[in-house]
């Protein structure tokens, strides 16, 4: 790269690490993502409730696989999410890297509790029993764990800078987690079945389970988009509103 | 109302949890949204006006 061109990039990069920029380009998101999500939501239950055939072996149960499989690919990206931003918190120390992490380790924390109760409630009618201690199910939970154990550091600390550093690190050791949940039904012998959508060689499942799944997923995906943008824009705005509150303390301390 | 089979608690159940947590998700969201805001408007007034 010339030395023009990584001028630009650096402008480009620093520009978005201003908080300000940031919430004034994220503003322009938040009613698209809506719209998009809603409209989603309503296409994908309608195809999931009325317009989806029942499976010739797990019958109506099936249509729980619709809420399930977006929720468990979102507590993993939305881990994967954490990671990238816990690597712009320490490589590159990104005001929003840290905001970013923040906002999304309840978020992931839904998603993976969604994804395991909604596991639970369709492995009994399939497997006989709403638990099995095997490597898919158990890696998942230790995943609600971890998003756990982040929210509460978070909260540890008063200083966020100090939490970020120790979070984003924290962050990306656990991380070592999702391959484990990904191929957890490959390396060991589960009740759990393969990925029937996610696969290198395309998904194998008929057009008429494909388009709710599909639809769901992509409703859910926006879904989390929105909630992260605003509770980014939350946490700017309470950091803001944090030091005007230290400053405020400090000149009523000064006066008295 | 479609026919959800001998299994239709489990159904509603996965669905209705679901539901339950996405809109509470939402909900705390915006609750949020607005209470910083508000949070941060009072105190830039009151930065202004000198209390």
């Amino acid at each position: 790269m010339t030395d023009q061109g990584e001028t630009i990039s650096t402008n480009w990069f620093s520009q978005l690490a201003h908080p300000g920029f940031f919430m004034r380009w994220s503003a322009y998101l938040i009613w698209p993502l809506a719209l998009i999500s809603a409209v989603l939501f309503a296409v994908g239950l309608w195809f999931a409730l009325f317009h989806s055939p029942a499976d010739y072996q797990m019958g109506e149960t099936v249509r729980i696989m619709y809420v399930h499989v977006p929720n468990a690919w979102l507590s993993q990206f939305c881990y994967g999410i954490m990671a990238v931003s816990a690597v712009g918190t320490l490589v590159w120390r990104h005001p929003m890297a840290d905001v970013s992490m923040k906002a999304a380790a309840p978020l992931g924390a839904a998603f993976t509790a969604m994804a395991l109760v909604s596991g639970a409630l369709w492995g009994r009618p399939t497997w006989g029993t709403f638990w099995e201690w095997d490597g898919r199910m158990t890696s998942t939970l230790i995943l609600f764990l971890i998003y756990l154990g982040l929210i509460a550091l978070w909260r540890t600390f008063e200083d966020q800078l100090r939490a970020a550093k120790v979070v984003a690190v924290l962050t990306l050791v656990g991380a070592v987690n999702i391959p484990i949940i990904k191929f957890s039904v490959d390396w060991w012998n589960t009740l759990h079945q393969p990925s029937t959508f996610f696969r290198a060689d395309g998904p194998k499942a008929p057009a008429s389970i494909i388009t709710p799944l599909l639809t769901m997923t992509l409703a859910f995906t926006v879904l989390f988009l929105l909630l992260h943008v605003l509770r980014m824009r939350t946490e700017v705005t309470k950091r803001k509103a944090d030091r005007l509150e230290h400053l405020k303390i400090a000149r009523q301390q000064k006066a008295s | 109302m479609i026919d959800l089979g001998p299994h239709a608690t489990y159904i509603i159940a996965a669905y209705s949890f679901v539901f339950i947590v996405t809109v509470g998700l939402i909900a705390v969201t915006v609750s949020n949204v607005t209470r910083q805001a508000r949070r941060l408007e009072r105190l830039e007034a009151e930065r202004k006006s000198g209390a």
